[in-house]
């Protein structure tokens, strides 16, 4: 009930568009694995090439052992949830999720049998003999959910399932289809542009870009470890600030990072590695929270000047300018901090990221 | 300063859609609820004014009247649902969005702006002795001489003609509202039914047509109602060989010059229009629960 | 699968092409019937295709008696229905379009409803009614019950136009200065002009070819399908095939133009994929 699904050099075009590009993809049996990014990425063209709902130009997929990539959707194994859900309107919840099941031919009774089962795991078996329209956005998202796991499929696809609930039930909704994925344990390819949803569901997260993967990491890897600006930038809330910085020599291996006139100290391990890149101007990427917030200056801190102050309960976002450059840095609620302010920050060297100026590329942290 | 006794004139925005309304509905009633109660008093009272049923007496035992209320049935009982297969399956045809399809609907389209007349007579040019199907069946071989196809001693074959060229005619109807029906079908119910397992066939029965219900009530409706006040296809192709009721009303208005007559056979048009009406709504109705109630 | 595909796309090209003929060669006939010289439309055996075309059944046709005249008068009808159809259907359209009030979507069955009822029904008490007002056998009296026929039609494609124009533009022009009056006319109006085009020519076809009502209410000022309507019985075969030409001509020509708004008006686009 749950396949490995393999996609290799896939490639689809719209006319003269690439939207995905000579994509490998290995998606491991039972793993959940989330393929996030911006609108126009290409995760919703991958997800519907898996399906067959798009035929590819280029490559070949595999599900389980076998080559789907000229098989119609009916004959892959897979069953997929739509963002609009696509609950039938003309049928009650219990027709509709016994629907895939009556386009097999399935006897009347097992049919029964199955439909109440799974009501049962999503919780709506109250409404069995109701219409669509009876429900509400959250009760017609289960149906859908349940439609596609009634199947048994080997794999299941799921084209933003959570995008048009409220931000409530959005919440709940994320729980429960982790505990269902722990429960039935079906190979999962779920698409959302949310950065939350990814790193909270994904076993793992494939972030794309302009139609290719960019990070296929754990949620933890892609958070701590971004491997290009853009994923540093897509990922987190707020999302990483980038510094421009020159790496120099201080004499006697002593490297740092220098900024206008200030000089960030780097790991000790690194100072080895980065000694090639004396003298490159460098993209130094830090994530707000990895920012201490000091309203003295001290040793090694950089003068930072209060742009806004953003009270968000449990901490406080500040909008500071350091020389040309505006940061985002999460302080403490209590501090009393005015807009306007000068404070010093210190940045702390385990969580400094570094990219190449150009490329966007993550330097150091090629493993 | 215009502008603001103009306002006040035209009220808040409560009252402005009502006063914008107004042309339209003195124009309505003036020219559809007064002739519409005045036709309705013409086919019941007498010239002296007095409540008689005397008209619909006579229409009823009218020697033409049992024909026309025959023919009027019969070709719409026939017309109607193969003008409903035929537009169905040329909607579904152009939903798959082949190259071209748009331009291919718009040429189905093109009977929309033929009037009734202009149709029959262009059948006539089809049917007729001197017309183009005996030119056809003599160029094949099939004839030496050529069929008088319209005449008295074949009227059941000028009776398929009408129902030819009512068809060709007016099949655009049902089309135009099968394809706006189809087109509100969202693309996702089919992909997942797809997905689901569903072949072209089984998602035709189970999704398409259920989700097609409302197009095709309304389509029907309005078809059935046009068809039965159809008159100038039967007239240019076969003159008074095949009467029907608009017909009859036609003739006993402008032949025999009873207002009376022509207006009692209207007012039963009427009625059978709104007997229609009710039976359609009824068929088609649509569970309460299924639109949320 | 592939080759299923071809199948499968080469069947449907075909279902298309056997229907488009379908339509299209009555039309054709027709055509070529009026092209037909006189003589050789008695002729048989006849073929389908003259021996040469020519003008003179069309010329036949124009010449005969009230045929020119009707012509003029079918335009003229048709002109102002068109005229009338505007003025009384844009406000409605636009009152339907632009405000949620109570009674609307009476308002819009209601309209609608109104030609559920038989073209008789209208005309013949119409006709009584006019002798008393004067109105009988003049154009405009045509063209009155024209517009009660058209107007539904106008009311639904203009509030469809003005759906499309969104409420923003003229609330901004309103805070910009306009008053709501200017604020139609400079930004709302220019916006729907070729919408309204649009349901003005396809009120001009419906009056083109009304044949009922234009040939109870008409004794001497007869439009086109009136004329050729009273003189069907009496009137040779190619006159009849070259009225039945001159009727469908400017409305395969403005049928053409407005394409584009028949499905704005039943709702949303054609898209090929």
């Amino acid at each position: 009930m749950a396949a490995e699904i393999r996609l290799q050099n896939v490639r689809k075009e719209f006319g003269k568009v690439v939207a995905v590009k000579d994509m490998d993809l290995t998606v491991r049996e039972t793993e959940f694995l989330v393929l996030l990014g911006p609108s126009g990425c290409g995760k919703t063209t991958t997800l519907r090439c898996i399906a067959g709902l798009e035929r590819v130009n280029g490559g070949r997929i595999f599900i389980g052992e076998r080559d789907v990539t000229e098989s119609s959707p009916a004959q892959r194994g897979i069953a997929m949830v739509f963002q609009s859900y696509a609950v039938f309107p003309h049928m009650t919840v219990a027709q509709n999720i016994g629907f895939g099941l009556r386009m097999k031919h399935v006897p009347k009774n097992e049919i029964q049998t199955a439909v109440e089962e799974v009501a049962k795991l999503l919780q709506i078996e109250e409404l069995l003999t109701r219409y669509p329209a009876q429900l509400s956005g959250g009760q017609r998202q289960r149906v859908a959910v349940a439609r596609a796991i009634v199947m048994r499929p080997d794999v299941l696809l799921m084209d933003e399932p959570l995008s048009n609930l409220d931000a409530l039930l959005r919440l709940q909704m994320r729980a429960e289809l982790k505990r269902l994925h722990q429960e039935i344990g079906t190979t999962t390819v779920y698409v959302t542009h949310d950065q939350i949803e990814a790193l909270s569901l994904g076993d793992r997260i494939a972030v794309m870009h302009g139609g290719e993967i960019v990070q296929l990491d754990s949620p933890n890897q892609v958070y701590d470890r971004p491997a290009t600006k853009f994923v540093g930038g897509f990922i987190g809330t707020p999302p990483m600030n980038f510094l421009t910085a020159t790496v120099s020599d201080e004499g006697d291996g002593d490297v740092i990072l220098v900024i206008g006139e200030f000089k960030i100290a780097v790991p000790e391990d690194w100072k080895k590695p980065l000694g090639r890149l004396v003298g490159q101007v460098v993209d130094l990427g830090i994530r707000a929270e990895n920012i201490e917030v000091h309203l003295e200056p001290e040793d090694g801190s950089l003068p930072a000047k209060v742009l806004v102050s953003e009270h968000l309960g449990s901490q406080q976002l500040l909008t500071v300018q350091v020389g040309k450059d505006i940061l985002k840095v999460a302080a403490n609620p209590d501090l009393p901090i005015k807009p306007g302010q000068t404070i010093s920050l210190t940045i702390l060297k385990n969580k400094i990221r570094i990219f190449d100026e150009k490329t966007g590329k993550s330097l150091l942290f090629n493993d | 300063m215009t502008n603001t006794r103009i306002n006040r004139l035209l009220g808040t925005d409560t009252l402005l859609p009502y006063w914008l309304l107004v042309p339209s509905l003195v124009y309505l009633l003036i020219f559809f609820l007064l002739p519409l109660v005045n036709s309705i008093g013409l086919a019941f009272r007498g010239d002296d004014g007095a409540f008689t049923v005397r008209y619909f007496l006579q229409m009823v035992h009218d020697v033409q009247f049992a024909s026309a209320l025959k023919y009027t049935f019969f070709l719409v009982a026939i017309i109607v649902p193969l003008q409903l297969v035929t537009a169905l399956f040329i909607a579904l045809l152009v939903n798959t969005g082949f190259k071209g399809s748009r331009f291919f609907l718009y040429i189905c389209t093109i009977p929309l702006g033929i009037s009734d007349l202009a149709a029959g007579l262009i059948w006539l040019s089809i049917f007729a002795q001197h017309g183009y199907l005996n030119s056809a069946l003599y160029g094949l071989g099939i004839i030496d001489k050529p069929i008088y196809f319209i005449s008295y001693q074949n009227i059941s074959f000028v009776f398929w003609a009408i129902v030819i060229a009512e068809h060709w005619r007016a099949t655009a109807i049902v089309l135009v509202n099968l394809v706006a029906g189809l087109q509100m079908i969202s693309k996702d119910y089919l992909e997942a039914a797809e997905v689901l397992g569903a072949r072209p066939l089984q998602k035709l029965r189970y999704v398409i047509l259920p989700l097609l219900k409302p197009a095709i009530q309304s389509a029907l409706i309005i078809r059935t109602i046009l068809a039965l006040q159809m008159f100038a296809v039967a007239v240019a192709i076969g003159g008074n060989l095949v009467p029907v009721l608009a017909g009859q009303s036609y003739f006993w208005y402008s032949l025999y010059r009873s207002y009376h007559m022509a207006a009692a056979y209207a007012v039963l048009l009427m009625v059978l229009s709104i007997i229609i009406t009710w039976f359609y709504m009824w068929f088609f109705r649509p569970k309460a629960e299924m639109v949320g109630k | 699968m592939s080759f299923r595909r071809l199948q499968r796309q080469t069947l449907i090209y075909m279902a298309a092409i056997v229907v488009a003929s379908w339509v299209l060669l009555p039309i054709v006939l027709i055509a070529l019937a009026s092209f037909t010289p006189q003589q050789e439309i008695y002729q048989w055996p006849k073929s389908i295709i003259p021996s040469h075309f020519s003008l003179e059944t069309m010329k036949f046709f124009l010449n005969s008696y009230g045929v020119l005249p009707s012509l003029l008068n079918s335009v003229l009808v048709a002109l102002m229905t068109l005229g009338i159809t505007l003025i009384v259907a844009a406000p409605a359209g636009y009152a339907v379009a632009r405000f949620t009030f109570r009674g609307r979507n009476v308002y819009r069955m209601g309209i609608l409803m109104t030609r559920m009822f038989p073209t008789a029904l209208l005309a013949i008490p119409l006709a009584v009614t006019f002798i008393k007002w004067g109105l009988y056998d003049t154009l405009i009296g045509v063209a009155f019950l024209h517009v009660a026929m058209a107007m539904p039609f106008a009311v639904l494609i203009i509030t469809g136009i003005f759906v499309s124009v969104p409420k923003d533009l003229e609330e901004a022009a309103m805070t910009l200065g306009c008053s709501r009056v200017g604020a139609f006319t400079r930004v709302a109006l220019p916006l729907a002009l070729p919408g309204l085009a649009a349901a003005a020519m396809f009120t001009f076809v419906i009056s083109w070819n009304e044949v009922f009502a234009a040939t109870i209410l008409t004794v001497q000022h007869r439009t086109l399908p009136a004329q050729i309507m009273s003189t069907l019985q009496a009137s040779p075969l190619y006159f009849r095939f070259a009225g039945g030409f001159f009727m469908v001509l400017p409305t395969l020509i403005f049928m053409f133009l407005i394409r584009r708004y028949l499905f704005q008006m039943w709702g949303g686009a054609t898209a090929e994929r």
